[in-house]
C-alpha cells in the first residue's frame, strides 16, 4: 500500500514560488480563512511556530498552558462559529496530550484541524525522542487523518483537512507532519478542495422520503419532536421554527440542541434525557409520531431502549446515514441536509394546533414545577442552589450570554436552568462528558465571540482539571468569566452514590484551595459568595465587569438533580426525586 | 438475539497508508472477532479490495459495513451471506518428502483430493489445495496423521453473485 490518497490534481490559482514546508501550512492555513490557532510549542513543530512568529501580523497563536487546553479552545470557538477550530502541538506528549479534545470532538461533531509535529521521517519507527505514533493512536477518534512526510504534500492535505473537517457531519481531522517535510521546500499553490470520491458528505435528499414523513405527520395526533445540535451544525434554526410554528408541535432538544431553539418560545418543551424535563421524557412513550430531527439517540437519551417510543411511529431526519436505525429502528428515515429537508417538508404539513396535547405537557411540567423547579429556585434550605445562581445569571445577561459548561451535576443545572435567546449559546461536553473541558473552551468561545457575553459554568472538581488554563486568561486578557459552583464534592458521583451505593462516598468529597486566591494569583477579579443576600449583586459585578472575572459560588453541599432516569430505566420512570 | 450467521465483508478502498488500522479499529470498537482478512487489489486500478469473514447476527453487521462505509477513504462497502457469494481459500502443507515414497497412501490423499504438489526438495514437499474451508480442512485431517511440519490457510477471497457498480461510483465522481 505504497501509493498515497487519490488527491486530484489542483488548478492552479496561486502563483508559484518557492516556499518551506513550514511556511505552506501557515499559507495554506490563511487561504482556509482561519487566522487563529491554540497551541503549544515543542521540538518537532518548531519551524512551523518559526513561521507562526514571522505571520504574527495575519495569524494570532494562542498558546495555552497545556495542550489539553488548546484543543478545548479551539473545540469552544468551533462551537460558537461553526467554523473550523485550529490546533497545533507538538510530537509525542504533545500529540498524546489532544487525544481526549480529539476524541470529544470526534463525538461531538466538531470541526478542527489539529497539527502536529513529528519526528523526522528517517527517524520513524526509531523510538526517537518523543516519537509517538499519534495517527496510530488517533485513528479510531478522528474523521480522518494523515501523515505528511514530504513538503510538496502540505497544501492539497491541508485543503482535504478542511474539507473534511467542516463537511457534512464535521469531526476532528489530525495532521502529523514530520520535521524534515517542515523544512523541505516546495512549488506553493493552493486551492481549497472540492470533493473526494470516496467521501460523500450528505446523502442526497429524496423526495419521497420528505413526502412520506410529511404524510405521516399530518396524520399524527400527538406528535412530538427531539432536536438535536444536527440543527444548529446544519444552521437550519429558522427551518425547523417555521415548521414546528405550522405543524404546533411541540418540540423538546438534546443537551447538544439547546439553544438551537430558543428556551422561552412557547413550543419549546424543554430538554429529553436522563436528566431532562419531565414532560418530554413521559410524553416520549406516548406521542404516535416520535419526529427525530438531528439527534443519535445516544443511550443518555433513550434510557432502556427496549422501552423507548414503542408506541410511537419514528421519522429521523438525519446527515449521517450510519446513524439511522443505529439504536433506534425507524419507520421513515430522511436522509440529507437538515437545513433543506426540512425547507422542503415546510408546505407539504398542514397547519395544525394540538391544543390539548400541548396542554398535557404543560399539566405535567405543573408537576416537575412544584416538585422540582421551585425548590430550585425558592429555596427553603439556608444553603445556595445551583438552580438560583443560574436563574441569576438569566437575569443579569437577559438570557443572551453563552454558557460553556463543564461535566456533572452543574452541567445538567446549566442545561435545565439557564435560558437561551439565541443559537450557539450552550456549549458543553456531551458526548464524551470530558470533565475539564468548560475553562478553556470559554476561552475559545469567547475569542470566537468576542461580542457576546460567555460564562463558564464549572464544578469545583472540573475547575481544577484544566485551571492551568487560567494563565492563558491572565496572558491573552480574554474577558471570560468564571462560575464555580462549589459544592466541596464531585457532585454528580457523590449523586449516584448517594442514590445507588449506599451513601457511600469514595473518594468524592474535595478539600480545596482557596479559589478566590489562586484567581488574584493571575490577576483576575474574583469574589466568593455563600449568602443567598449576595448572590444577585455578586452576579450583577461578574456580569458588569469589563475584564475576566472569577465567582465562586458556595452550593448546598448534599443537593441533588432531578429529574432523574436511573440507568437502565425507561423515560418514562422519570424520577422526580 | 438474532442468530449468528457467517458473512462477508467486501470493502473498496482507497489505496492508503493506515486504512487497513482504521477498519480494523471499527472491529475492536465493538469487540468483535474478524474470522479472516485478505487485502488485494480489486478489478479497479489503485482501488483496493478487503474482504472480511465474521460471525454476527445481520443487525450488527449492518451497523458495522455502515460505520465502514462512513470512513473517508473507503468507497463502497458490501457485506453477504455465504450463498450470495462465490468464495475460496488456499492452504499450503509442508510434508516431509520421504513419506510420499515410503507411505503410499499419500500418493492417493494428494490424488483425491485434486491438491497440486507446488515443490519437492529432498527434505519436504509442499502441496496446495484451493477451495471451500471444509475441503482444505479435510485434507488437513487426512495428512495429520503422517505429520505435517508446516501449515498455512490464506484468508477468504469472495466475489459476489450482483453487481457491485464500483466503477460506476467513481465514474459520476466528476470534481
Amino acid at each position: 500500500m505504497e501509493n498515497q490518497t487519490q488527491v486530484l490534481e489542483p488548478k492552479i490559482i496561486t502563483k508559484k514560488a518557492m516556499l518551506s514546508g513550514a511556511e505552506a501550512v501557515i499559507k495554506s492555513l490563511l487561504a482556509e480563512g482561519a487566522t487563529l490557532g491554540y497551541g503549544y510549542p515543542g521540538g518537532a513543530i518548531m519551524p512551523v511556530y518559526d513561521e507562526i512568529y514571522k505571520y504574527q501580523d495575519q495569524f494570532t497563536h494562542i498558546l495555552t498552558r497545556h495542550e489539553q487546553g488548546a484543543i478545548h479552545a479551539a473545540q469552544g470557538f468551533a462551537r460558537v462559529t461553526g467554523e473550523t477550530g485550529v490546533v497545533f502541538a507538538t510530537s509525542g506528549p504533545g500529540a498524546t496530550n489532544l487525544v481526549t479534545g480529539i476524541a470529544d470532538a470526534q463525538i461531538d461533531s466538531t470541526p478542527l484541524v489539529c497539527i502536529t509535529g513529528q519526528v523526522a521521517s528517517h527517524l520513524l519507527g526509531t523510538d526517537a525522542f518523543q516519537e509517538t505514533d499519534i495517527i496510530g493512536i488517533s485513528t479510531p477518534i478522528t474523521k480522518w487523518n494523515y501523515q505528511i512526510t514530504k513538503a510538496e504534500e502540505i497544501p492539497s492535505v491541508i485543503a482535504k483537512a478542511f474539507y473534511i473537517a467542516n463537511s457534512g457531519r464535521p469531526g476532528p481531522v489530525l495532521i502529523d507532519i514530520t520535521k524534515d517535510a517542515q523544512m523541505g521546500s516546495l512549488d506553493f499553490s493552493y486551492e481549497k478542495c472540492k470533493g473526494i470520491r470516496s467521501y460523500t458528505p450528505k446523502p442526497e435528499m429524496k423526495i419521497n422520503q420528505v413526502k412520506a414523513a410529511a404524510e405521516l405527520i399530518n396524520s399524527a395526533k400527538k406528535p412530538f419532536i427531539v432536536m438535536g445540535q444536527g440543527v444548529i451544525i446544519g444552521k437550519a434554526e429558522q427551518e425547523l421554527k417555521d415548521f414546528i410554528e405550522k405543524a404546533g408541535i411541540p418540540t423538546a432538544s438534546t443537551a447538544l440542541g439547546l439553544s438551537g431553539l430558543e428556551t422561552n418560545h412557547p413550543l419549546h418543551v424543554g430538554m429529553v434525557g436522563m436528566h431532562g424535563h419531565y414532560a418530554p421524557n413521559i410524553k416520549t412513550n406516548d406521542c404516535d409520531v416520535f419526529i427525530a430531527i438531528g439527534m443519535r439517540f445516544d443511550d443518555r437519551v433513550t434510557g432502556d431502549l427496549s422501552r423507548y417510543a414503542k408506541q410511537a411511529k419514528i421519522i429521523h431526519f438525519e446527515i449521517d446515514p450510519a446513524e439511522v436505525d443505529k439504536n433506534v429502528k425507524t419507520d421513515i428515515a430522511v436522509l440529507g441536509d437538515v437545513k433543506e429537508t426540512l425547507a422542503s417538508l415546510l408546505p407539504l404539513i398542514d397547519k395544525t394546533a394540538h391544543t390539548k396535547w400541548h396542554q398535557e405537557f404543560k399539566d405535567l411540567y405543573a408537576i416537575e414545577y412544584d416538585k422540582v423547579i421551585k425548590p430550585q429556585l425558592e429555596p427553603t434550605k439556608e444553603g445556595l442552589t445551583m438552580g438560583e445562581a443560574l436563574e441569576g445569571i438569566n437575569k443579569e445577561t437577559n438570557s443572551e450570554a453563552v454558557i460553556v459548561s463543564d461535566v456533572g451535576q452543574h452541567q445538567m443545572f446549566a442545561c435545565r436552568y439557564a435560558k437561551f435567546t439565541n443559537t450557539r449559546s450552550q456549549v458543553t461536553s456531551g458526548g464524551l462528558g470530558t470533565m475539564g473541558f468548560a475553562l478553556p473552551a470559554a476561552i475559545g468561545a469567547k475569542m470566537g465571540a468576542p461580542d457576546r457575553e460567555v460564562i463558564a459554568i464549572i464544578g469545583d472538581g472540573g475547575y481544577q482539571m484544566n485551571i492551568q488554563e487560567l494563565g492563558t486568561i491572565f496572558q491573552t486578557k480574554t474577558p471570560v468569566k468564571i462560575v464555580v459552583l462549589n459544592n466541596n464534592f464531585l457532585g454528580m458521583v457523590r449523586q449516584w452514590q448517594e442514590l445507588f451505593f449506599d451513601k457511600r462516598y469514595a473518594s468524592t468529597e474535595m478539600v480545596n484551595p482557596d479559589f478566590v486566591k489562586i484567581a488574584a494569583g493571575y490577576d483576575i477579579k474574583a469574589n466568593k459568595v455563600s449568602k443567598r443576600e449576595n448572590l444577585q449583586a455578586a452576579i450583577q459585578e461578574m456580569v458588569a465587569s469589563k475584564e475576566s472575572y472569577f465567582l465562586e459560588v458556595v452550593i448546598e453541599k448534599e443537593d441533588n438533580v432531578f429529574p432523574m432516569v436511573p440507568t437502565g430505566a425507561a423515560v418514562s420512570e422519570c424520577r422526580l426525586s | 438475539m438474532e442468530e449468528k450467521k457467517a458473512y462477508t465483508i467486501s470493502v473498496y478502498t482507497e489505496n492508503n497508508l493506515g486504512l487497513m488500522n482504521r477498519i480494523s479499529a471499527i472491529f475492536l470498537k465493538r469487540h468483535i472477532n474478524l474470522e479472516s482478512i485478505t487485502a488485494s487489489q480489486s478489478e479497479i486500478k489503485n482501488v483496493f479490495r478487503f474482504v472480511f469473514v465474521i460471525k454476527l447476527s445481520e443487525d450488527k453487521v449492518r451497523k458495522l459495513v455502515g460505520q465502514i462505509k462512513k470512513q473517508i477513504e473507503v468507497i463502497k462497502a458490501y457485506y453477504h451471506t455465504d450463498e450470495e457469494t462465490i468464495h475460496q481459500e488456499s492452504a499450503l502443507y509442508k510434508i516431509a518428502t520421504n513419506l510420499l515414497f515410503d507411505d503410499r497412501q499419500i500418493q492417493n490423499i494428494i490424488k483425491n483430493s485434486n491438491a497440486n504438489i507446488v515443490t519437492v526438495a529432498k527434505d519436504y514437499f509442499v502441496l496446495e489445495k484451493t477451495g471451500r474451508r471444509k475441503e482444505t480442512e479435510q485434507l488437513y485431517n487426512e495428512l495429520t496423521p503422517y505429520g505435517i511440519k508446516q501449515f498455512v490457510r490464506s484468508g477468504r477471497i469472495s466475489v459476489s453473485k450482483e453487481a457491485m457498480n464500483i466503477s460506476k461510483t467513481l465514474q459520476n465522481f466528476n470534481y
